[in-house]
């Protein structure tokens, strides 16, 4: 007898199906959502701050380093014809190392591997700036993810976005394909596709990784962050790049 | 600007007197779609109860919710207005919604405010921990309970 009440309780106000797939039509930009100063902000290089983390970055890009004294520019040459779309389709897969590695996992390969130099800590101003200015040599490019043997790491992405974690029991799906555009605290959810990383935010007032702003979501739901570069961040980036795949890079964006 | 959601949360972890990781969770019996009993044996009080579901640290209530809450600035429309909840609900069904709205909605975002089990990578300054004390959730529900127009 309780048991049907409870049952009948449950249907009556049970959600309609959960975590869809967006749409492409319907899919925006965080952009979108900004004020037009903050836009304005990202659209002049003259007052984008992320700029500055891109000079130094092209600084870095010529600057010979490590037991090989070589610079990125004796290998890559002129970053603008060579680096054209490299963000936009990382993280990228990897033959050596059977895996997808992300921009910063992948300048840290070159580091270690080509300059004979240590690996640059994530989040460390020079692997910022480098990641930067290889960003901004795709910005406009639609993001690629149409390697096949990203697969199983697009789908690993796909599981942790749908999972509940944290004391607050959110799923990442949760806010951003069934909620977004709707007030979270007064702050509009966005779709939360990775355009613009590296990108400046207003509240760090510094740059920051993809894998920075993937923490910030996990701490405001109370669950346990990776450490830097674990290979969980390594699948969600994978997906939401996979889930933005076509849309135009903005690095370095700005976000409040 | 509204203050970014997540620096809303994390400072929960300084500021707020979090909920005892010792002390175990009080039983309960789930009748139909409400908790009958008060968790704590004792009434809550309403005016303590404002307090938490205003408090962005402790209740995060506004967080999704809205309510006539003329002060707080920056409320949320990812769930129903709480206006009149008192009105919709009695005291048990409120309290079932608190300790663990799942129970009644398996997909809900809202979040189980009273259950440790079956909950996934906790951040560890809340592991172990409800994320409101049985006290908690008695006033929140006396207060919900005076809400009604
Ligand atoms: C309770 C809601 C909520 C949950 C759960 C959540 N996020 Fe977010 N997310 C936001 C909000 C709100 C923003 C906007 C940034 C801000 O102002 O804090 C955001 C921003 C983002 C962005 C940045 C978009 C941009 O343009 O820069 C990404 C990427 C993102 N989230 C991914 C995730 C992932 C992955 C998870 C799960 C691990 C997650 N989010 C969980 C609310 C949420
Ligand atoms: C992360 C989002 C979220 C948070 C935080 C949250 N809720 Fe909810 N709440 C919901 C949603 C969504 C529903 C709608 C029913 C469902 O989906 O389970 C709901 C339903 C309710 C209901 C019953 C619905 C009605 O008609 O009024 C009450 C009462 C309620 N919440 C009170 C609270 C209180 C009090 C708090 C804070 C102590 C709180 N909620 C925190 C998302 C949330």
């Amino acid at each position: 007898m309780l048991r049907t009440t409870f049952l009948a309780a449950a249907v009556a106000i049970a959600a309609p199906a959960l975590s869809a797939e967006i749409p492409h039509d319907q899919r925006q930009s965080s952009y979108e959502l900004m004020s037009p100063d903050t836009r304005a902000m990202q659209d002049e290089d003259t007052s984008n701050p992320g700029m500055l983390w891109v000079l130094e970055g092209e600084a870095l890009w010529k600057r010979e380093t490590g037991e090989a004294n070589r610079s990125c520019a004796d290998c890559h040459g002129d970053a603008t014809q060579s680096m054209k779309g490299v963000a936009a389709r990382h993280p990228a897969f990897d033959e050596k190392r059977r895996e997808p590695v992300d921009l910063e996992g992948r300048i840290n390969i070159c580091r270690t591997e080509q300059q004979k130099a240590p690996a640059s800590a994530r989040e460390s101003r020079d692997i910022l700036a480098l990641s930067a200015f290889i960003a901004r040599q795709s910005r406009g490019m639609p993001i690629e993810s149409s390697d096949e043997r990203l697969r199983p790491f697009i789908e690993k992405g796909r599981s942790l976005f749908t999972a509940r974690q944290g004391q607050l029991n959110l799923t990442c799906a949760q806010c951003h394909d069934d909620n977004w555009g709707q007030k979270l605290a007064g702050i509009p959810v966005p779709q939360a596709h990775p355009t613009g990383y590296p990108l400046y935010r207003l509240e760090w007032q510094a740059l920051g990784s993809l894998q920075r702003r993937l923490r910030n979501c996990m701490i405001g739901m109370r669950a346990e962050a990776y450490v830097y570069g674990a290979p969980e961040y390594i699948a969600l980036e994978t997906f939401v790049k996979w889930r933005a795949r076509g849309m135009p890079m903005e690095s370095p964006a700005v976000r409040p | 600007m509204a203050a970014r959601w997540l620096v809303i949360l994390a400072l929960g972890v300084a500021c707020r007197g979090l909920a005892s990781a010792q002390e175990p969770l009080r039983p309960f019996t789930v009748q139909g779609d409400a908790i009958v009993e008060s968790l704590t044996d004792a009434k809550g009080d309403p005016e303590r109860g404002r307090a938490i579901v205003t408090n962005r640290q402790v209740g995060l209530c506004l967080l999704c919710h809205s309510g006539p809450f003329p002060a707080e600035k920056f409320q949320g429309t990812l769930a129903p207005d709480l206006r009149n909840a008192g009105a919709r609900w009695s005291e048990g069904q409120l309290r079932l919604r608190m300790v663990d709205a799942s129970r009644l909605n398996a997909d809900t975002i809202m979040p189980p405010y009273y259950r440790i089990v079956g909950l996934h990578r906790v951040a560890p300054p809340f592991r172990d921990r409800p994320v409101l004390t049985a006290e908690q959730i008695e006033d929140v529900v006396a207060f919900l309970a005076t809400m009604r127009d």
